[in-house]
């Protein structure tokens, strides 16, 4: 295997995801304008589509804040080593962080200093293999929340889907417009805590018009996401219809007595690639 | 579209109302995180009745030159309490980020000496064109956290909080607090 070639390849994935929006988004951005009536909300989305126009267009990164780099690796066991594909992508990393160039955005617990790109990676045996970068900068991931149900402090009594939708509407009210609206939300049940966290923001990966498998899951995202967009938070929290895109739920199994909903909350500048190596 | 050049004098801050439209030139300066607890404990003169940009930019070497290449406003929020003690220890008059700084308390140290404006999130290739970095300081807390002096053109941004006490922030989250009030019951 050509180790060298895949940390080349890594660096292009670096530079697509900062720098190209994906098309499924910014169609959705792009028809969310069409309803809009809100002056404000029309400029900030006009304001957003020309962003997005010239950064794949200049090969400049949209947003300075390109996050603390996020891949899934999917590989092929008897084709592939783990440890050498994890290897060329902090290499990638490094480079990345100096040719696109990415903001250093690692900040050492101890010293204080910014040290880099650290990237997670989390890794899967398949029968393919296939590198996906997710990109989400700060501000979305500070309002993204993970609810216990259930929960008195949001009027959620029970562990059925009406105490989901109130963790969703409840993140998206605290959230107003801190975290840049319109909102991708990816939302997962577990009653294991992180696995409801993982599984939140892995929705950020399926498109936009995915729909759920599960009709009453389908169901469900549509009429929260019409609830959502009722709170009128738009644009950048200031004012409109459009405060999210999609909703995308995963409901997998709780514990008798531990529920989580996870909600990951990503801005409008949803930074997904992948890679398809074989 | 309303002009305004720094230095921007106090009947002109003073004149702006929320949802006003402006085309912004001059100098601003980046302050975020770490450089709010820096120019609290010491001094640092160059931003006395200057204008602070929450952000931190992307900025690449060329030559001798430092060209910023995406440079879109970070969230505003997190400096609410640390910005009422700039304004009165350095009489900083205009704020520019996202999300606004929407607290009675900020609204008080704003009334008749201050106003924020906003600038899209995410809008950051955009910005950057607007931009030309003249200097840097304390460049060792990093790309992000040191303070850019920066050289604008034309900036593009909105009024959202005047020096009445109005603050679409606040307009919009009473409204959305009563939807929430009805799906939380």
């Amino acid at each position: 295997m050509n180790y060298q070639k895949i940390k080349k390849q890594v660096v292009e994935l670096y530079r697509q995801t900062s720098c190209d929006l994906p098309k499924d988004v910014e169609f959705a951005l792009a028809k969310s304008l069409l309803d809009e009536k809100n002056k404000n909300a029309r400029n900030i989305l006009e304001t957003i589509l020309k962003n997005i126009k010239l950064a794949r267009k200049e090969k400049k990164p949209i947003c300075q804040d390109t996050g603390i780099p996020l891949f899934y690796v999917q590989y092929q066991r008897k084709k592939y080593s783990h440890l050498k594909l994890k290897r060329s992508i902090k290499e990638a990393t490094n480079i990345a962080t100096k040719v696109i160039p990415l903001r250093p955005n690692a900040i050492d617990f101890h010293t204080g200093k910014a040290i880099g790109n650290y990237p997670i990676i989390y890794f899967k045996e398949s029968n393919k293999t296939r590198i996906t970068l997710l990109l989400k900068g700060g501000g979305s991931e500070n309002v993204s929340a993970v609810y216990p149900l259930p929960n008195l402090k949001i009027g959620a009594s029970s562990r059925g889907l009406e105490s989901v939708e109130k963790a969703v509407l409840h993140a998206v009210y605290k959230a107003q417009g801190k975290g840049c609206p319109p909102y991708i939300i990816g939302v997962a049940v577990c009653g294991n805590i992180e696995e409801a966290a993982y599984r939140a923001k892995n929705r950020h990966l399926k498109k936009i018009d995915a729909n759920n498998k599960i009709p009453k899951y389908a169901k469900f995202e549509k009429n929260l996401l019409k609830k959502i967009n009722e709170l009128g938070i738009g644009p950048l929290g200031l004012g409109g219809k459009t405060t999210a895109l999609s909703v995308k739920f995963s409901g997998r199994y709780s514990h008798p007595a531990s529920m989580f909903v996870g909600v990951s909350i990503s801005c409008w500048a949803l930074r997904r690639h992948t890679l398809k190596l074989s | 579209m309303i002009k305004l050049n720094t230095p921007i004098k106090l009947n002109e801050i003073k004149k702006l109302r929320v949802g006003d439209e402006i085309l912004f030139s001059g100098t601003i300066f980046t302050v975020r995180d770490q450089a709010y607890n820096y120019i609290l404990k010491h001094n640092f003169s160059a931003i006395k009745n200057g204008v602070i940009y929450h952000a931190g930019p992307i900025v690449k070497q060329e030559g001798k030159k430092i060209i910023p290449i995406s440079a879109g406003p970070t969230t505003s929020t997190r400096f609410m309490e640390r910005s009422i003690k700039v304004m009165h220890k350095y009489h900083v008059n205009i704020f520019i980020g996202k999300a606004g700084m929407d607290d009675s308390k900020v609204k008080q140290a704003m009334k008749n000496k201050a106003i924020y404006l906003a600038a899209v999130g995410g809008a950051g290739v955009l910005y950057a064109q607007t931009m030309k970095i003249k200097n840097i300081y304390l460049k060792e807390l990093g790309m992000a956290d040191a303070i850019w002096e920066i050289e604008v053109k034309n900036f593009p941004l909105i009024v959202t909080m005047d020096s009445k006490g109005h603050s679409i922030y606040h307009d919009i989250y009473l409204q959305s607090k009563k939807k929430i009030k009805k799906f939380l019951k």
